[in-house]
């Protein structure tokens, strides 16, 4: 099990009860050496998780000094009170995200999980969602503008596949390999095929979702780290 | 989890999830009707394991006396709602059909289809077709009345407040929603005759999108209290319906009927060229299967747009096989388009037999005739045969004798379908030959 490092050496005791509830291992350190310095290396850290409301000059130099060390440390978390919210500027490379105080155990819940997720540590959602697209992994459905989308097998797998990395671009031979990679009658065309498939599927309205990047392949909309 | 498992879990849980009540097992007998055998929801884990046993010998050409008991087995990959059924809750699973022992039945259509394209699929080629679906709408399906058209439109008219354009607006959608996409959609030469052309996908698909096709446009008229027909020459004097295929070839890299030299539009590359040499010569003896009924020789007459000679050509519409213009750039869309097919054939049939005799043309080097350029629809047979251009066979008659003789349509088909269809399309003719029409007594009554 991975564990979360807390800052300062005393965190807020809404925070560990949160923690412990969620059932996430955690350790309070007072320096940044204390998560990855040499003695420290055997450890897995889940991320951080700082509070900057006390004594905010010594968490944003945790931070710093957690950012510019060999081992990577993420996600880091920023928990800050409505009042400081300035302080956020021009710090930007210091945190992944933050939650103002008092935080709702809630939405401390889903930031966590979908920083993890982001960064590769989580648990895999159940739901894969690109704006009006939803596609549930765990009973294969899927939804666009609120009505199902009735899938094939590979037409699921693909529509996942794709809806998994918006914006990105697979060739047809990445995606035969990485969506097939068994039998099928189509050769290269097969992926072609698919997707006009899925297209007619989706509708009109929803179509161009899927867009042919020309001579390379094919993306589901944009991605969201450039919008 | 193999990906068959996966596949099959994939169906398990869809029809949980979207309460599925029914799930209609879809096969094809061998002159192409479609047949279904409907499980609940709790058989299907049964039906994908073990198969469903049935009785072959009761459905017509499926199966001799001594090897009655034959398994269906439905294919995952094909799991689809029917969109049209009471709010959605039946669904349909194309099957293979096994004998008990559990090998490939051989007189089963998709078999025999699947089994050609694997040997093509072993030697690097995969076959694609895309067919052009005619038909026509009827007022209603009585056969004792004259077929009366349900709009008096013609070619591209735009009739926006017919009841055929709403019943064919709604057959789109359907097809869409079921994964069958649309190239293109009109209304065709003559009244209440329709065309809707789907998209090229790999040949088995393709086959069966046919047969979904088929079903489709049918209860979707039926549902209005109409009648929609794939006869290929339903009404005298009006040009009938066939089913036109745009077929090519496509390895791992690409389009193998695309030149590579960047020739012109209308060019082909040599495996292109070899494979239409092949469907010219064949193309007499697979006739039987690609137009199946005694009606379907009435399509294939001059004057009415569908083919009478074996010939190939660039721009001119009569021809049997014609190379469309394609755009440079869009290699994928290099193709032959193979114009004598109806749509009353059994798609898996004809698709096996077409493979085959433009393999056979790769494989044998066979040289391609020369273009014909001519309209053949306005030469007299002494024209047409001083050049040395062969007719289609004029009656089923005729093209089952040449069918009788080919060991191509023999060895595509195997000797299960291959003897079963002679004997089933001979008896058709004879049945033929025994009525006497309305022709007849108009003209000889009278006078004799």
């Amino acid at each position: 099990m991975t564990t979360f490092a807390l800052f300062p050496s005393n965190p807020p005791p809404e925070l560990v009860r949160f923690l412990d509830l969620e059932g996430h291992p955690w350790k309070a350190v007072d320096e940044a050496t204390k998560v990855i310095g040499a003695k420290e290396i055997e450890t897995e850290w889940s991320g951080a998780i700082v509070d900057v409301n006390n004594d905010a000059e010594s968490a944003w130099k945790f931070c710093r000094d957690l950012r510019s060390g060999d081992v990577i440390v993420e996600p880091l978390l920023v928990l800050i009170g409505g009042g400081q919210l300035d302080e956020l500027t021009s710090r930007g490379d210091l945190f992944d995200d933050f939650i103002i105080t008092p935080f709702h155990p809630q939405e401390l819940s889903a930031r966590i999980q979908h920083l993890l997720w982001r960064v590769g540590k989580g648990v895999r959602p159940e739901l894969i969602s690109y704006g009006q697209l939803s596609l549930n992994i765990e009973n294969y459905q899927a939804e666009i503008g609120g009505r199902h989308l009735d899938l094939t097998f590979m037409e699921y797998e693909l529509l996942r596949f794709l809806a998994e990395s918006p914006g990105q671009v697979f060739t047809r031979e990445v995606l035969l390999s990485q969506v097939w990679g068994y039998e099928y009658f189509g050769g290269a065309r097969t992926v072609d095929v698919h997707i006009r498939r899925l297209r007619a599927k989706m509708g009109e309205e929803h179509a161009s979702m899927i867009s042919t990047v020309r001579g390379v392949g094919y993306k589901l909309g944009q991605s969201r780290r450039n919008s | 989890m193999d990906e068959v498992q996966r596949e099959q879990e994939y169906v398990l849980r869809s029809v949980e999830e979207r309460n599925v009540k029914l799930i209609r097992l879809w096969f094809t007998d061998v002159v192409g009707q479609l047949k279904s055998v409907a499980i609940s929801p709790v058989e299907l884990e049964t039906a994908f394991s073990e198969g469903i046993h049935f009785d072959g010998s009761a459905i017509d050409g499926f199966s001799r006396i001594q090897e009655s008991d034959v398994l269906a087995k439905p294919d995952p990959s094909t799991f689809e709602l029917l969109p049209w059924t009471d709010s959605g809750t039946t669904a349909r699973m194309f099957c293979d059909i096994h004998l008990p022992g559990g090998e490939p039945f051989e007189g089963d259509p998709r078999n025999v289809l699947r089994r050609n394209l694997r040997s093509a699929h072993d030697r690097g080629l995969d076959f694609m077709v895309a067919p052009e679906m005619e038909f026509f709408y009827f007022a209603d399906g009585d056969p004792s009345k004259p077929p009366t058209p349900l709009d008096s439109g013609s070619y591209f008219d735009l009739t926006t407040s017919d009841v055929a354009s709403d019943l064919r607006r709604r057959t789109l959608s359907v097809l869409e929603a079921m994964g069958i996409p649309i190239e293109y959609s009109f209304h065709e030469d003559a009244p209440s005759q329709h065309e809707i052309d789907l998209r090229y996908t790999d040949a088995l698909t393709m086959a069966d999108q046919i047969m979904t096709f088929r079903l489709v446009v049918r209860e979707l008229a039926m549902e209005q209290g109409r009648f929609a027909s794939f006869m290929p020459k339903p009404i005298e004097g009006l040009q009938g319906s066939g089913m036109h295929l745009h077929l090519s070839l496509f390895d791992e890299i690409g389009n193998t009927f695309h030149p590579s030299d960047g020739a012109g539009p209308q060019e082909l590359s040599p495996t292109g060229q070899k494979f239409m040499a092949g469907l010219l010569h064949h193309a007499r003896e697979i006739t039987a299967v690609t137009n199946q009924l005694v009606n379907s020789y009435k399509r294939l007459v001059v004057g009415y747009e569908a083919p009478a000679w074996v010939s190939w050509a660039r721009n001119n519409r009569s021809a049997l096989i014609r190379v469309p213009v394609t755009k440079p750039e869009k290699t994928s869309s290099t193709r032959i388009e193979f114009r004598s097919p109806d749509p009353a054939c059994n798609p898996y049939l004809a698709f096996a037999v077409i493979l085959a005799a433009g393999q056979a043309g790769i494989d044998g080097d066979y040289e391609l005739p020369a273009e014909t350029a001519q309209n053949l629809f306005e030469m007299t047979v002494e024209e047409a045969e001083s050049m040395g251009v062969k007719p289609l066979p004029r009656s089923l008659a005729e093209a089952l004798d040449e069918m009788e003789n080919s060991k191509l349509v023999f060895d595509a088909l195997g000797e299960h379908i291959f003897e079963w269809f002679m004997r089933n399309k001979r008896a058709e003719w004879s049945s033929y030959k025994l009525h006497v029409s309305r022709w007849e007594m108009e003209r000889y009554l009278p006078s004799w």
